[in-house]
């Protein structure tokens, strides 16, 4: 046995783990333990669990600790590759929800363990969401949210669905009764199982399961019609059949005009005992909750339609109520198209739209927005409407710690109002040659001779040609001078480093840099913005707007590039994930995005300094460029070199030695990247 | 010199009457706008029957139709005419532009923001009421004999900011607007072209329908009325509706995987 394969004793390791997380440990709580039942495991198995504690502990040592008392039992129930799913997600319950919560995640393996046997043949919630969420809004009606919860029900704004479904071995027999269970829900909303009075709902739980079932009933014979493959899919699935005290409540309920209140009539006249059979889609109701959110809703979309309406026609209006179709009725009305969906949501609830609702609001009225609200932010720690999360990628785990940095945009505050007059007097003469050089660049007509087609005779062309042709040779087909316009469509950011390292020289450096490119760009005429970034923490990314891609250089912009200030740390990845989305909103046929920067990215806390940091940033440009951006790095650093290579690609960079020299070079290799 | 033949002419005209269904007096509107000399704009997303109207209206006024769907390459040159050599001399070419001018046809140029900027230069004295083209390469002035108009199409749906018809140019033409029609009239549409029954034509409606609700959630457009007609003869072939639907439907609407098993649902849940 070569002595890589040999276990180690457990000396070696209680040392090893003394390294790692030497500091939860004491004269209380040694690593003597857990030393001991690794040491009888095979040398694979403590390799695995080495690695990975010393990974977590990057994060806590505390967890690391747990880990490693839990690696034998893990690995045995899961496997190798399992233990580290389930080790990967106790820690992001540990950054989403700290150490409490991740420790009860990883103690509790059996539960783990269980979940993952169903999830084999099951699906998840999150794996059907991204289809299930266009099917709905397919259906037509008014827009739905989907979200997982224990069971499926709806509140007819947000469709529950349960988080996972593991009924049957097929994959897609699972994500049947997904499906039919979100369209049932739909169905829910918009048929009116919600449209009858509060007192009218069964109180008893079970007369509610049965009530429940009627409607199932009921809304199942209305997709009969309009949505016949999915009627099949629920022929299936509708198993076990009712006993036969349902037959006739089956029919009739399977009429067109069938509404809520006839199932309401229905399970009047079934006994008390009558029970529903449980079939796997059917979800529960609370219309306790469904008609609060609709109440609340009736309420916002009545002044939604009156506050609409003021800029409608009078004469218009009689026309909003639309023909009772069956289903899906898509009969274009001149309505704006908020308008027609608001008016429809209403018929949705009330069957028409009231008399009362056709009264115009009066201006101020009412309070202001659209029919829906504002979505939430989302609860990840970040409480203010800025704020945006976004992921970060450890390259220890191989994934991404999810919604971990926390980013803001803010305002550079404006600098000294003459230093952009200062910079241009300083570099007059090397202004004068970079407008010129830029000025070759600039989008003209072009006349390309000797082309095959083309506006005109290419004389030149033609008399060679001619002259070819009468020495026996052969007569070219490329005489015509075509006027070809050479048009760049392009769309650039700047994103400049503003960490405490750029104090001194390398900011003025940056910022007269700044003062030449816009200078330059002006004369070229490509759209383009500047972005500051800087930042201390995962929860403090900051980026700064210099000049937005829509805003002018103007004396304003100016002032903003004398004002950027030299501030926290580099936490690149989290700002270039940021500008990335805003550059990919601009339309452009040639998106680039250009960080400059004075040397590796870095961060006081959680590790990002080194090659963390580098890993990170380097992912964050992989995702710009599956944007279809083109990232390009300019590093202002001496020692820069190493690390580059492997963070930008191999061409995607280049290193500006002399800082001093930076101004000139930054237009000079603006020009080389676009020409 | 190469006067238009009357071959040219003939093998423009439409000989029988394509199937339209007028929606909202459309019809009427572009014979009153042909009758009085002004150019049209028909505007609409794709597929909803703007090319088939121009057939259509073609084949009633009895006028040669000539059709020419812009491209960004598109110049004033390629609509007006050039200098082609041949063995020993440069004979001089009518483009379709003013082939159409000189034979009295319609001419349609099919998405008009597409062609490049300089085309505005033989349009717009063409689109007012002086009705002239000026052949710069020969020096000659061509003036619409009374027959002759100009439509073009316009789609306001999916085209970039970039690509917007300026004001100078749309404010000379009659606009006609198109939309998808009703659903019981489109599924008469489907069911006549495609030639497949009654209910699979409205089958298909309904999906179409459920794709437009997605439009901006995910889709840049919903099926066209052109997409279910192609759907529409693959079903009459006999081919499955569910196969059909996928090849014709979902994946000309979208690439996105996800997308694309979405709209797959709503086709099995429809077929």
């Amino acid at each position: 046995m070569r002595s890589s394969e040999r276990p180690l004793p457990a000396a070696d390791l209680e040392e090893r783990f003394e390294e790692l997380i030497g500091a939860v440990l004491s004269s209380r709580r040694t690593a003597a333990g857990i030393a001991q039942a690794l040491a009888a495991e095979p040398r694979a198995l403590q390799d695995f669990a080495l690695r990975w504690v010393a990974v977590t502990a990057q994060s806590s040592p505390e967890l690391a600790y747990q880990f490693a008392a839990l690696a034998p039992s893990a690995v045995a129930e899961l496997g190798a590759a399992g233990a580290e799913r389930w080790l990967l997600a106790a820690m992001d319950v540990y950054d989403r929800e700290g150490l409490y919560r991740a420790s009860a995640e990883l103690q509790d393996l059996a539960a783990y363990a269980a979940r993952m046997r169903e999830h084999g043949r099951g699906i998840a919630f999150d794996g059907v969401a991204r289809v299930l969420g266009p099917f709905v809004a397919g259906l037509s009606g008014r827009k739905l949210r989907l979200e997982a919860a224990e069971s499926a029900w709806t509140d007819t704004a947000t469709l529950y669905l349960p988080a996972q479904v593991t009924l049957f071995d097929a994959r897609e027999d699972n994500f049947r009764v997904y499906k039919l269970a979100a369209a049932l829900l739909w169905a829910q909303a918009r048929y009116g199982t919600f449209n009858l009075d509060a007192a009218a709902y069964p109180r008893a739980p079970h007369r509610l399961e049965v009530f429940a079932f009627l409607e199932t009933l009921r809304l199942a014979a209305k997709l009969e019609h309009s949505l016949p493959g999915l009627y099949r899919d629920f022929l299936a699935l509708a198993q076990p059949a009712p006993g036969p005290e349902f037959d006739g409540a089956r029919e009739r309920l399977a009429a067109p005009e069938a509404t809520a209140a006839d199932s309401l009539a229905e399970l009047r006249r079934l006994p008390a005992s009558a029970r529903a059979p449980c079939w796997p889609f059917v979800g529960a109701l609370d219309p306790e909750r469904a008609l609060a959110v609709r109440a609340e809703r009736i309420e916002r979309e009545k002044d939604a339609l009156r506050r609409a309406l003021a800029s409608v026609p009078r004469d218009e209006r009689a026309d909003l109520n639309p023909d009772p179709g069956p289903l899906l009725e898509g009969e274009p009305r001149a309505l704006p198209p908020e308008v027609a969906r608001l008016v429809e949501s209403i018929v949705q609830d009330l069957g028409e739209i009231p008399e009362d609702y056709l009264e115009p609001a009066r201006e101020g009225g009412y309070r202001a927005g659209g029919g829906e609200p504002p979505e939430e932010a989302s609860e990840a720690g970040a409480a203010d409407a800025d704020a945006r999360l976004y992921d970060e990628w450890d390259y220890r785990r191989q994934h991404y710690r999810k919604q971990w940095c926390v980013l803001r945009e803010r305002d550079v505050q404006p600098g000294d109002p003459a230093f952009a007059q200062r910079t241009l007097e300083r570099y007059r003469v090397q202004v004068r040659q970079l407008r010129r050089s830029f000025e070759a660049l600039r989008g003209e007509d072009k006349r390309l001779r000797g082309e095959p087609y083309g506006d005109d005779i290419d004389l030149d062309a033609l008399v060679r040609a001619r002259a070819d042709l009468a020495a026996g040779g052969e007569l070219s087909e490329r005489t015509f001078v075509r006027r070809a316009r050479h048009e760049r469509d392009m769309a650039v950011l700047f994103t400049v480093d503003m960490s405490g390292s750029t104090k001194g020289w390398t900011n003025d450096c940056e910022r007269e840099a700044l003062v030449l490119l816009c200078e330059a760009l002006e004369v070229l005429g490509d759209r383009y913005a500047i972005y500051g970034f800087s930042g201390i923490t995962h929860k403090r990314c900051e980026v700064y707007r210099v000049k937005r891609f829509d805003e002018p250089y103007d004396e304003l912009v100016r002032q903003r590039i004398a004002g950027i200030q030299p501030l926290d740390y580099t936490r690149m990845g989290a700002a270039i994930r940021h500008l990335t989305g805003i550059l990919a909103a601009e339309e452009a046929r040639t998106r680039l995005l250009v960080t400059l920067s004075d040397g590796k990215p870095d961060d006081f806390s959680d590790g990002y300094r080194g090659e963390y940091g580098i890993e990170d940033t380097r992912q964050a440009l992989i995702e710009a460029k599956r944007a279809g951006i083109h990232p390009f790095c300019i590093t202002i650093d001496r020692e820069a070199g190493a690390y580059l290579p492997r963070m930008c690609g191999a061409v995607n960079y280049t290193v500006v030695a002399d800082v001093a020299r930076l101004p000139l070079k930054l237009a000079d290799l603006y020009r080389r990247l676009t020409a | 010199m190469n006067a238009p033949r009357a071959s040219d002419a003939a093998a423009l005209m439409i000989a029988r009457e394509p199937f339209y269904r007028s929606v909202h007096g459309e019809v009427e509107l572009f014979e009153a706008a042909w009758r009085n000399r002004v150019p049209v704009l028909l505007k609409g997303p794709t597929g909803c029957g703007k090319t088939r109207f121009m057939e259509f209206m073609a084949w009633r006024l009895r006028r040669p139709l000539v059709t020419v769907s812009c491209h960004d390459d598109l110049t004033a040159a390629d609509l007006v005419g050039r200098y082609l050599v041949t063995a020993d001399e440069t004979v001089w070419v009518d483009g379709p532009m003013t082939h159409a001018v000189r034979i009295g046809a319609l001419l349609y140029l099919d998405e008009i923001v597409e062609a490049r900027k300089d085309t505005t230069v033989v349009i717009h004295p063409l689109a007012d009421d002086r009705r002239t083209l000026f052949v710069e390469k020969r020096g000659e002035v061509l003036k619409a004999p009374p027959e002759f108009m100009l439509a073009i199409s316009y789609n306001p749906g999916y085209q970039s900011v970039l690509k917007e018809l300026k004001h100078s140019t749309r404010q000379r033409f009659v606009a006609i607007g198109f939309d998808y029609p009703a659903a019981d009239i489109e599924a008469g549409i489907v069911a006549r072209e495609a030639g497949v029954d009654a209910p699979t034509a409205e089958r298909l409606v309904r999906l179409a329908h459920m794709t437009r609700n997605l439009k901006g959630n995910g889709l840049d457009e919903g099926a066209s009325t052109r997409l279910l007609v192609h759907a529409g003869k693959l079903i009459a072939q006999g081919v499955a509706p569910r196969v059909a639907c996928d090849g014709a439907v979902a994946l000309a609407l979208t690439d996105e995987r996800e997308m694309l098993a979405a709209v797959n649902e709503l086709i099995s849940a429809v077929f």
